[in-house]
């Protein structure tokens, strides 16, 4: 007998075509309006750490602390620009990237052990140590008046600030494809799969031979990876980094933005952060202040009425059309 | 010929209530082994013993001549045991094929982070023993809400796909209407004999265990107090009495 079931390759080029319109939608904006430039790439870096997030949730696991390594990546940057002396941004990206990594896996490797409340407590309590310790340690650090991130060269060339933002946000807006198809690969692989599977049922997992300690360790590392790449991406843009970056009010907006966008695929956490970014940003010209209670509305709208997040929202719209 | 399952001794007690006291077995290649006993008399437990997710407070699991004694359940899945629940574990975010490939996946190694899931290969495994199970016309259908007795199918069909030696399962007939318990049973046993699995069965219908089942071992308050062939065991009158109730 022969089953037709969803092909993976169809649902695989759904995913490029939706990467490649928001890939357009992120360079387009700023030709419009060139400001926003700043806004797209700190979205995207914001967008890489809620991605993390979101494939955490997917596995039940909600981390309340992940801002921790957006701090770490930004805080590796800076220190690699300041103390290594080194100046390549695309080089600066993979170190970081790779420090990232390696701090989420040993951190991961006593995160794996725990569920529910207690892994969301203990991510939000050793992000919060690492805060303290960014603000106390003054003399490393800059303490609370954080450090200064250089410009970087790219591929060996020296550029001015206007152009080198540019450079940034058409490298973030690359990534963003590139690492989104990545995870998306990742997300429809075993792997990833068992970790949908983990949600849902732990014990069979393990009847079925798989250690649910391991597939939580790879999904933990990957995500403290990307954000990792995401503080990079921050500092770099920013061009300062700060302990707030590792607060705890910084992780809730990962997982604000990861369940705004929505979990159920990959390009739902970069919609969550534009949308946040762009909210953001807009509100705080026309309402100052309002912002908060905008994203608050929008987030209850999310829950009770699109629980798979703007994303889904997306999907349902294809769904229609593909009925008719 | 030597056992494929050797037990020794197993104890464990939850409370005041002795859940296995002093189990001893033996089970040989290409059996198919009934046990029977009132609720609560530990049959449930006696798996959950020999497949790590509870350990004895003394005894020993030996499978294929090789201690599992105090193994997690992942190291004993690995080692060729496989495990159907009383109350079917699934995997509910994912449809009825997806369980199975997981199931296949996971015997290939699920460290797999680029190949799809639903690649040819693990997708023609799983869709055999589908097929097997008369699952293949709900294949992709969703598992949350399913009604019980396809549930336990799945349940099943998870365990079979694990290519395992030795198969537990926990009362598979409950759940199935009287009408279909017969043909699930041949079923079951059909792809046991084809794949020369060994198994045991937990069960609460006579006619089901007269009729599948090569020897019968009959539990009561966690020890095995007697076993044999079919007819021989559900003729005698303790058995019928502690079992079934009836004197
Ligand atoms: N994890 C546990 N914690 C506490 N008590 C338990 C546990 N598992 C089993 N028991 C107790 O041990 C005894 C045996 O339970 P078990 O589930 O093995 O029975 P069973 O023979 O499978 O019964 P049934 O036919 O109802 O499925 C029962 O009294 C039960 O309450
Ligand atoms: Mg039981």
């Amino acid at each position: 007998m022969a089953y037709s079931g969803p092909s993976v390759f169809g649902a695989f080029d759904m995913v490029v075509w939706q990467l490649l319109a928001l890939a357009v939608a992120a360079m387009a904006l700023p030709v419009a309006v060139p400001w926003l430039g700043f806004v797209i790439t700190v979205a995207i870096g914001k967008g890489l750490a809620a991605l993390g997030v979101a494939m955490l949730l997917r596995g039940g696991l909600i981390s309340i602390g992940h801002a921790l390594y957006v701090a770490v990546g930004a805080y590796a940057t800076a220190f690699l620009m300041l103390s290594v002396g080194m100046n390549e941004l695309f080089l600066l990206l993979v170190c970081t990237t790779a420090i990232t990594m390696a701090s989420g896996l040993v951190i991961g490797a006593f995160m794996a052990r725990y569920r529910a409340i207690f892994f969301a407590m203990l991510n939000l309590a050793i992000s919060m140590v690492f805060f303290t310790l960014l603000s106390k340690l003054y003399n490393l650090t800059g303490g609370s008046d954080g450090m200064r991130v250089a410009t970087p060269t790219v591929l060996g060339v020296t550029l001015d600030r206007t152009k080198f933002d540019l450079v940034l946000q058409f490298s973030a807006v690359a990534l963003m494809v590139v690492v989104a198809l990545l995870i998306d690969r990742y997300l429809k692989s075993p792997l990833g799969e068992a970790l949908t599977a983990i949600h849902a049922n732990e014990v069979r997992l393990e009847y079925l031979g798989v250690s649910a300690r391991g597939v939580i360790l790879a999904v933990y590392t990957i995500s403290a990876a990307l954000a990792g790449l995401g503080g990079a991406i921050t500092a770099v843009a920013i061009g300062h980094v700060v302990p707030e970056l590792s607060y705890w009010t910084a992780s809730g907006q990962l997982v604000l933005i990861a369940v705004l966008g929505g979990i159920s695929g990959v390009p739902g956490a970069f919609i969550g952060a534009f949308f946040f970014e762009l909210v953001r940003t807009f509100a705080a010209d026309f309402v100052p202040d309002a912002w908060n209670a905008i994203v608050g509305v929008a987030l209850l709208i999310v829950i009770f009425f699109l629980p798979q997040g703007l994303y889904g929202l997306l999907q349902r719209v294809k769904m229609r059309k593909a009925r008719l | 010929m030597n056992p494929i399952l050797s037990v020794r001794d197993l104890h464990i007690s939850f409370g005041g209530v002795k859940a296995a006291d002093g189990v001893d077995l033996d089970i040989y290649p290409h059996e198919f082994i009934a046990i029977i006993g009132p609720n609560g008399s530990g049959k449930t437990t006696f798996l959950n013993l020999c497949t790590g997710y509870i350990r004895p407070t003394r005894g020993s699991v030996i499978f294929e001549g090789r201690s599992i004694t105090n193994q997690a359940p992942r190291t004993i899945t690995r080692r060729g045991i496989a495990r159907a629940f009383q109350i079917p574990q699934l995997f509910t975010g994912h449809s009825l094929i997806e369980n199975v490939m997981l199931s296949v996946a996971a015997q290939h190694g699920i460290w797999q982070a680029f190949r799809p899931l639903a690649h040819e290969a693990y997708r023609k495994k799983a869709c055999e023993v589908l097929d097997l199970m008369s699952l293949g016309d709900i294949a992709h259908g969703p598992t949350a809400n399913m009604p019980e007795g396809l549930r336990k199918l799945t349940d099943i069909a998870i365990a079979l796909a694990l290519k395992p030696r030795l198969l537990l399962l926990d009362e598979p007939t409950s759940g199935v209407s009287t009408a279909e318990k017969f043909a699930l049973m041949d079923t079951i046993v059909g792809v046991l004999r084809a794949e020369k699995v060994t198994a045991l069965f937990v069960e609460h219908d006579m006619d089901v265990v007269e009729r599948y089942a090569d020897r019968v071992l009959v539990w009561d308050a966690g020890q095995v107090i007697a076993g044999g062939p079919p007819q021989e065991i559900l003729c005698s009158s303790h058995v019928l009495e502690r079992v079934i109730g009836i004197s």
